[in-house]
């Protein structure tokens, strides 16, 4: 039975991505033995369904060397992404840094994307998932608008986005992700993770550095805030959290979603941020 | 004399008769390191040429940089297997956008669909790091830089491979003058990018058992792709 459906995983993963493409996918059981197929439940996250992801995933892809060296075959994860919802919108913050293992690959990763002028998706987890998922649904919201001939719904995209991933369930895909966007309800903000959670909510943080982002952010946020001070907030929360975070930091990329859309707000490295908060204490 | 065969501690038989367990991996781990820098009109992609395996060095002269077009070079260190079936898929899907779009692939289109090839194999992924260095469509240099299963974004350079976390930091001070302080900024020549990439490779080379041999350097201008190679340590 567990073969069937990884056949039909795999085959739905293969439809999705065939366009005008040759089938180069191999037979699917060989890769099931290798621990490719479903493993025990919770063979993706640490920690319950639903917890805050602290994204250390456990790799089930180990290369076996002649050395005796198990040398795992890394992927990018690790970060600290916050939005919430204020009078004017939705502030969303994020840090740039990507780790495989404990080595930083990088300092400089978007973790926003952007999905369409109206709505932006966080990545928190797995870079390629979070980046291949979010890029399909963006394609999806597309194909809406063309075929509804009006914008989608926070909502519905962050539907979307759930419903794409929950048929990975347990396969091991990690993403954390927030759908923040503009619509005729106002401002939304959802939360969709690849353990299937969909929430509705005025405030998240997500990633290895979450509870630090919500540390600062639940101790500053009010509805009235102005566009500036909300603005400082998240750059704040985030900063605070690169700074206790290991897998957390490079710069701090802030947006802000209003009713004409997003705007790019700024791009502050931690470092010049600490010698910035330095001086004003 | 007669010995004690089932005296305990004396002499012991060394044969273990019970379930053995095998474990066969799919996955070989072939060393080599790969690197990239863009600059302001030319993109320069470099590698080692050691293919080895554990303590063996199966070849000397295993170049893991790949032609993709006049404009962009790949190089894919990690498993060997898996880096020839790559490219050979690559290729493919570069005749195949050819024939249908009459056109060919710029590098940042070539990223993109890297990605998707990467990503279609997200449960048995290829064990690749991939860079590619090229120029993009208004003729600057562009370096992509890969995970496993298809991350990628843009960078200005970037190292792969087994010696790469040796080699990343030095490229950040020299090409991105980080942790330095009151120093000018200025911009990365061809020739000096070059000797740059020279001079890196040869301190990989000194610490790093699987990256040695030769480093072959392909420059890519406007006016072409100009191949490059230079010995290093062969021990």
């Amino acid at each position: 039975m567990l073969l069937v459906h990884h056949t039909f995983s795999k085959m739905a993963l293969a439809s999705v991505l065939s366009g005008d493409s040759a089938d180069f996918s191999f037979d699917s059981s060989q890769s099931f033995a290798f621990g490719g197929g479903p493993g025990p439940s919770g063979l993706g996250l640490e920690g319950t369904p639903g917890d805050s992801l602290s994204f250390s995933v456990k790799n089930p892809l180990c290369v076996g060397d002649d050395d005796g060296v198990e040398r795992k075959i890394e992927f990018l994860h690790g970060t600290t992404t916050l939005a919430f919802k204020f009078q004017h919108g939705v502030i969303v913050a994020v840090d740039s840094r990507a780790t495989a293992g404990s080595y930083i690959a990088s300092q400089t990763v978007k973790k926003v994307i952007e999905i369409n002028p109206y709505l932006l998706g966080t990545m928190a987890g797995g870079a390629a998932d979070c980046s291949f998922w979010e890029r399909l649904l963006a394609r999806q919201c597309r194909i809406y608008e063309l075929r509804n001939k009006e914008r989608i719904s926070v909502a519905a995209a962050s539907k979307l986005l759930a419903n794409m991933v929950y048929q990975y369930k347990g396969m091991g895909l990690s993403m954390g992700t927030m759908v923040c966007g503009w619509d005729k309800r106002g401002p939304g903000l959802y939360y969709v993770d690849s353990e299937g959670n969909r929430v509705c909510g005025d405030l998240f943080a997500v990633g290895s550095g979450s509870m630090y982002a919500y540390g600062v952010m639940d101790s500053g946020v009010r509805h009235d805030l102005t566009v500036e001070e909300a603005c400082e907030l998240g750059r704040r929360a985030i900063y605070q959290a690169t700074y206790r975070d290991a897998y957390s930091g490079g710069q701090v990329n802030l947006y802000h979603v209003h009713s004409e859309g997003w705007t790019r707000i700024s791009q502050d490295d931690v470092l010049v941020l600490h010698h910035q908060y330095k001086d004003q204490a | 004399m007669f010995q004690h065969f089932g005296d305990p501690g004396k002499m012991k038989d060394y044969h273990y008769t019970g379930p053995v367990e095998h474990k066969f991996s799919p996955y070989a781990f072939n060393g080599g390191t790969v690197l990239a820098v863009a600059g302001e009109d030319f993109a320069i992609v470099a590698s080692d040429t050691r293919l080895s395996e554990g303590y063996s060095i199966h070849s000397r002269d295993s170049p893991k940089c790949y032609k993709l077009t006049d404009t962009t070079v790949l190089g894919c260190s990690g498993f060997h297997g898996d880096c020839l079936t790559l490219t050979k898929i690559i290729d493919a899907r570069l005749k195949m956008y050819k024939h249908s779009n009459n056109k060919t692939m710029t590098s940042g289109a070539i990223a993109a669909m890297l990605s998707t090839i990467l990503y279609s194999r997200r449960f048995f992924p290829y064990y690749v790091y991939n860079i590619i260095g090229g120029l993009d469509e208004e003729g600057k240099g562009a370096v992509y830089s890969f995970d496993p299963v298809g991350s990628y974004q843009r960078d200005t350079y970037k190292a792969g491979g087994s010696a790469s976390a040796m080699l990343q930091p030095l490229l950040d001070n020299q090409i991105g003058f980080k942790n330095m302080e009151g120093v000018e900024h200025v911009p990365l020549t061809k020739d000096k990018a070059v000797q740059l990439v020279k001079d890196v490779f040869i301190s990989a080379a000194e610490r790093d058992v699987y990256t040695g041999d030769a480093l072959r350097i392909c420059v890519i201008t406007k006016e072409g792709i100009n191949e490059e190679t230079i010995p290093l340590r062969k021990d």
